[in-house]
């Protein structure tokens, strides 16, 4: 669970439909922030944003995972994951539903 | 303490003795500390993990001896039943047999309501994040954050990161990215050298801190020395820096984290109406007596949303709480010697990390200050209070609910935001549909 040396077992992810491996154990917010830009969601006036805070607080890394709002600093990758960064692109609309 | 039966997971309704929200080393305290009472304890964490930030696990991580005591002596106890993913989202209704309050909560599958007569309060603290120009690019977080992120799993080996702000986190995350191979090109630290060798010759009355703090010692650290703006178009590529009264310098990074300090976690605490001014956090942080005790009768509060003291002094604290929560008063009483010494490094930390003026200027007009509704300094400036510009702008009303921009105000502007009301954060449709109204025919504690 701890240990940082082994060979890294992976999972795939899908971002945007476009499919990653990630090291298991991965949060999505690493996960994102691994490729540049790190794009979490779009704001309010059509700015990206990626993960600020990176413990549950900002909520700037709010994406949909498998169809829920989730936060994704606080969410592990697991094998299949579906992650899309187009949560809360209108205003007042926190959560879209797929 | 009576033993209350657990009910099944399904339930919407459930009950503890003992509800400990936060499962960083202050809960992890308390729930050891009052485990051997036998009380039924529940813990909760946002994280996927145990730990809280300095004990925070993942891919890359080798945690420290004590927190791998903790975690396992945690898992040893069969009265303790640790739910991580779990968040507290309001409050539930009273319970109306046995009067006991009520948390609502969500995980990622389901929501309920949690009753419980005691409830200790170890929600933390976050980092006080200011705006500058630049600082919603793609690329920026906290201090506290990329350890998060790199903890998480975010490989940063080769990469140029630069780090401004304020106090030994800043260190520590420069430490933390140093060791999984990133290049740090400099550490701004806004203090002065004097008030850093002030703190520094206070250290050895802390010898751990002091050793430490040794560790963390970084060639690219400048006093004196803050953030000007973060540059970059689809993400940061560079950062403009002050350094003392007239220079400037830019250096090209990858990655830049800030952070100005620490904002005690305080919304649950005053949501239940437990009252503010804990001495080691600027009068910010939940109020509490000797016994850990809240302003409101069966809230306890241990940990950094009291002051800022580090992991020692919210380990103590933590099992202070834990122990007056199960009603043993004078193990509680017995560890007050060893928290005094905590609350003198806490003071020392506070005198000497206090904020330059020139931070509270760094905005333009046109740079965003509340990032999930998108309102800039400009709009902000006219305002009157937090009332008012929540009325006129919509800042502080995103999804964060003010916890960014709030602080961030508090600071800029001196405003002091209002006490948070239910609901805490975004909820589920079919969470809400857990925790009201009130059952008139309450489900018979099940076990």
């Amino acid at each position: 669970m701890t240990s940082p040396s082994p060979p890294p077992h992976t999972v795939q992810i899908t971002v945007d439909g476009i499919p990653r491996q990630v090291p298991a154990g991965t949060s999505v917010a690493a996960a994102l922030a691994q490729q540049p830009p790190g794009t979490a969601r779009t704001s309010v006036t059509g700015e990206a944003r990626a993960p600020l805070c990176g413990m549950g607080v900002c909520h700037e890394c709010r994406v949909r995972i498998q169809g829920r709002i989730r936060l994704a600093c606080q969410t592990v990758c697991t094998e299949g994951l579906q992650i899309h960064t187009d949560a809360g692109t209108a205003p007042g609309s926190a959560t879209p539903c797929p | 303490m009576p033993m209350t039966p657990t009910a099944p997971p399904s339930a919407a309704h459930e009950h503890c003795d003992l509800l400990i929200i936060g499962a960083g080393p202050a809960g992890m305290a308390a729930a050891l500390a009052a485990a051997p009472s036998g009380a039924s304890i529940t813990v909760v964490d946002d994280n996927p993990q145990p730990g809280g930030q300095i004990w925070r696990g993942g891919p890359q991580v080798a945690l420290p001896a004590l927190a791998q005591q903790h975690r396992s002596a945690l898992a040893q106890h069969t009265n303790i039943r640790v739910l991580t993913g779990t968040r507290v989202v309001g409050l539930g209704a009273t319970h109306p047999t046995d009067k006991a309050p009520a948390l609502l909560l969500e995980d990622a599958d389901r929501g309920w309501t949690q009753h419980s007569h005691r409830t200790v309060l170890c929600t933390g603290a976050r980092e006080l994040l200011l705006p500058f120009p630049g600082w919603t690019l793609p690329g920026v977080t906290g201090a506290g954050a990329l350890q998060a992120l790199i903890k998480a799993g975010l490989d940063v080996r080769g990469q140029r990161i630069a780090m401004a702000g304020t106090g030994p986190l800043l260190l520590a995350a420069a430490a933390t990215a140093i060791q999984a191979g990133a290049t740090v090109v400099r550490i701004a630290e806004q203090a002065s050298w004097a008030s850093l060798a002030g703190f520094a010759a206070q250290l050895p009355r802390w010898p751990a801190k002091a050793l430490q703090a040794l560790a963390l010692l970084n060639p690219h650290l400048r006093a004196s020395t803050h953030v000007l703006e973060a540059q970059g178009t689809v993400q940061v590529q560079s950062v403009r820096l002050r350094r003392g009264m007239q220079g400037e310098e830019t250096i090209a990074c990858d990655r830049l984290a800030c952070g100005f300090g620490l904002v005690p976690n305080t919304q649950l605490g005053q949501l239940l109406g437990c009252a503010l001014g804990g001495p080691l956090s600027n009068g910010q942080g939940l109020a509490v007596d000797a016994q850990m005790r809240t302003s409101v009768p069966g809230v306890y509060a241990a940990g950094e949303c009291t002051g800022f003291g580090g992991s020692e002094r919210a380990l103590v604290q933590g099992a202070m709480a834990g122990h007056a929560a199960a009603g043993q008063v004078q193990q509680a009483r017995a560890l007050r010697p060893q928290l005094a010494r905590w609350d003198g490094f806490a003071q020392a930390l506070q005198a000497s990390f206090v904020l330059n003026g020139a931070i509270n200027t760094l905005a333009r007009p046109d740079t965003l200050v509340c990032r999930c509704e998108d309102v800039p300094y400009a709009d902000l400036a006219p305002r009157q209070g937090w009332i008012d510009a929540k009325l006129h702008t919509r800042c502080g009303m995103g999804a964060c609910q003010g916890r960014i921009c709030g602080a961030a105000t508090q600071q800029l502007f001196g405003w002091t935001p209002a006490a948070p009301r239910h609901l805490l954060a975004p909820a589920r449709i079919g969470t809400l549909a857990a925790c009201a109204p009130t059952p008139s025919t309450p489900e018979a504690p099940t076990g």
